[in-house]
């Protein structure tokens, strides 16, 4: 493009989130990723199992469907399991307080179940397709459970710190000054002759 | 330096609110000597409590108390309980203000005149006219330090990468007006710092270089002696005297307890659904249907703006958060032309979101993949906010519920819209304009949004040249009630496109200037 000057290239943020496995533990990184201690016996399971053992309030197999319909609702390939269940917890959390909330859930998942058994005769989480998984949902998608799923979701997983770096946003820039001088007017691509 | 004023003193004026339209009221009266007690509802926040968080700052800024959305709008289904987004703390909604700063049009002000007889509107002209407050105008840009603009003398604010973009499309599809006059330093003015480009600018400017009464008015006021804040202060009922003249106020403080305020002169200014709220709360034997209201037309004629909004996914990245919200304005649209097939015009503003708020607005209720494809783009996206003009239609209202009540045992208002055929004419084509320019400028994905809660709420006590059209005067004096004055956006007779903070403040001030006089002439 137009770009023939010598100014500096455009500061890209790098949609990927890094970190070195020491850090991790060393941080305490399973507990600000919401992840409870882990026995060796979990660790040897499938991911999703794993972080599914979480769901203390809701129980395993509630917390595991919880999970691939948080995944169904918003989709996001690159953004792992972990990010979907930090998502969720505080939905947990609440249910343990209000027995309400907590028969909505497991209601709505097993009805979510039946309905996937008299259709698929397998599952909701067994389904592997996922466009299987969505004709179910567009079944369920007004009524309470799912609205209450998704309305959740709204915050609990894009007001998460920790993802804001995969969609390439940098969150609050006062102590660092602003973008002044940090690529607010660095835009190259842009032909503007 | 604090005034301290005695709950009998009658010879204070009392402010109710302290935003762009009590705040100013404020100032423009201590500098010239005036005595004034500000009641505020809100908390006194300053800006160690903003965050660079869209929601947090939602939830510790925003007016939340319960309102119902009802009528033909959008806002019954998307935010049922949330009809405005408004801020309840000193400074009222100046913290939230974006800073764009646009003068109405000179037809602004005479749309019966303009547009003849409009069906199903209750169109009016205002009794003042835009020469009359050109002038102050010119002082709001100077209080206001709008970039750009002759009377501030500030340079205008640097382009940021939001602001190019959509600069570049609109040139490319013929766009002449582009422009950004935006209430924040861009160098040290006013005892404030220059913008940094740090963004969030609706949650509350950290720095405090975007303008708020919070920190520029407010403060003025009180160095003056002349002033006393009380927040957490919501005013219950104004009362008046056996001649219908207002003698004070009844307000709530923080622990619930009343206090009586007397007053010498009132005036409201609590944005465009609580100022009707209070007229109408304030009903006695002598004004069985709320003060000032002999008219009927308190609460009546609710505008909040044509709007609708729209995201483009560029092919390259953007970073809209990066730098002032307010991006690049086009105005081109605002003029009048009746061959578009719609009466008015708009302005399309360029309005960053966050990706929070992103997620949050651009399709509510909204998932699945045709969601999630569009906010992995996020670093791609430019947005666009259409203000455009809304006929004043008299069942687009501000009344009280029957038997609901909140916290403080007041009726809670139900705020009543339903789009005018005109609404969707302008906002159709107000769209196909945003993408028409991002197009230009490569976007392969356009997103049309639904419009957000309303933040520009006005019309709801208007003026009027006779007391049978409207509630208040061209000072902004009921009709009514000589002593009590509405000092906000609700005396606005017409909506205009352009965003209504630097038109309340040129108000505040012209408003302030006439009550000290009056006070001083001993007609007050």
């Amino acid at each position: 493009m137009s770009n023939t000057t010598s100014r500096p290239p455009m500061r890209v943020v790098e949609k990927r989130i890094t970190f070195s496995r020491r850090g991790f533990l060393k941080g305490g990184g399973m507990a600000a990723l919401g992840v409870g201690a882990l026995s060796t016996a979990t660790l040897m399971l499938p991911a999703s199992e794993a972080l599914a053992a979480n769901f203390k309030v809701l129980g395993a197999s509630t917390g595991k469907t919880l999970l691939q319909l948080a995944r169904d609702i918003f989709p996001h390939d690159r953004i792992s399991d972990r990010y979907y269940l930090q998502a969720l917890e505080p939905l947990e959390a609440q249910a343990g307080q209000d027995e309400k909330l907590k028969t909505l859930l497991t209601e709505g998942v097993a009805a979510l179940d039946r309905l996937a058994k008299l259709r698929f005769k397998k599952a909701y989480t067994d389904l592997p397709k996922e466009s299987d998984r969505l004709t179910l949902l567009y079944v369920i998608e007004h009524g309470a459970f799912f609205q209450k799923v998704k309305g959740h979701l709204v915050t609990g997983f894009y007001d998460n710190k920790a993802v804001w770096q995969l969609f390439g946003y940098e969150g609050s820039s006062w102590e660092k000054g602003g973008y002044i001088n940090r690529g607010f007017d660095d835009i190259d691509w842009l032909d503007e002759a | 330096m604090s005034a301290k004023f005695s709950l009998d003193d009658d010879s204070v004026v009392v402010i109710v609110g302290s935003g762009a339209g009590g705040g100013t009221l404020a100032d423009e009266l201590t500098k010239r000597g005036v005595n004034v007690v500000i009641l505020e509802a809100g908390k006194h926040y300053t800006q160690n409590d903003f965050e660079n968080d869209e929601w947090a700052m939602f939830h510790k800024i925003s007016w939340l108390d319960k309102r119902i959305s009802a009528g033909g709008w959008h806002h019954t289904d998307t935010y049922p309980n949330l009809p405005a987004w408004i801020v309840k703390g000193v400074g009222g909604s100046t913290m939230h203000f974006s800073g764009l700063a646009l003068r109405f049009l000179p037809h602004d002000f005479r749309i019966k005149s303009t547009y003849g007889t409009v069906d199903g509107a209750n169109v009016l002209d205002w009794p003042i006219s835009y020469e009359e407050l050109a002038p102050y105008y010119d002082i709001a840009e100077r209080k206001m330090g709008v970039a750009g603009t002759k009377a501030s003398g500030l340079p205008e604010m640097p382009p940021n990468n939001h602001y190019k973009v959509i600069a570049a499309g609109a040139k490319k599809v013929g766009y002449k007006d582009i422009s950004r006059p935006v209430a924040s330093n861009t160098r040290a003015n006013d005892g404030r710092p220059a913008c940094q480009q740090i963004g969030f600018c609706m949650q509350g400017c950290k720095i405090g270089a975007k303008w708020s009464t919070l920190y520029s008015e407010i403060p003025r006021a009180i160095e003056t002696g002349h002033a006393e804040l009380r927040p957490q202060s919501m005013v219950l009922r104004i009362e008046h005297d056996k001649s219908g003249k207002a003698s004070g106020v009844l307000y709530a403080d923080k622990d619930g307890r009343q206090h009586l305020q007397k007053a010498r002169v009132v005036c409201v200014a609590g944005n465009s659904i609580e100022s009707p709220r209070l007229l109408l709360n304030s009903a006695s034997s002598l004004f069985p249907n709320g003060l000032a209201n002999s008219s009927g037309q308190v609460g009546k004629n609710y505008m909040n703006h044509t709007t609708a909004a729209a995201i483009a996914i560029h092919k390259g990245p953007v970073y809209m958060y990066r730098g002032f919200d307010i991006a690049a304005v086009i105005s081109d649209e605002a003029q009048l032309n009746p061959d578009r097939g719609f009466l008015g015009g708009y302005h399309l503003e360029g309005l960053a979101l966050h990706l929070p708020f992103t997620a949050a607005f651009m399709k509510p209720g909204g998932w699945g993949r045709e969601v999630t494809s569009a906010l992995e783009q996020y670093d791609h996206m430019s947005c666009v906010w259409v203000c455009g003009e809304d006929m004043p239609q008299e069942e687009n209202s501000i009344t009280l519920h029957p038997t609901e009540k909140d916290q403080y045992g007041l009726p809670i208002p139900i705020v009543t819209k339903t789009d005018h055929t005109n609404d969707a004419a302008m906002r159709r084509h107000g769209l196909a304009a945003w993408r028409k320019v991002s197009e230009a400028v490569g976007a392969t994905r356009v997103i049309d949004m639904p419009p957000y809660p309303a933040s520009h709420n006005m019309g709801t006590n208007r003026m009027s040249a006779n007391a049978s059209d409207g509630v208040v005067n061209k000072w902004g004096q009921t009709h009514d009630i000589k002593n009590l004055f509405i000092s906000d956006g609700s005396q606005f007779t017409s909506s205009s496109a352009a965003n209504p903070t630097l038109t309340i403040v040129a108000l505040a001030v012209r408003q302030a200037e006439h009550i000290a006089n009056a006070m001083q002439r001993r007609e007050l």
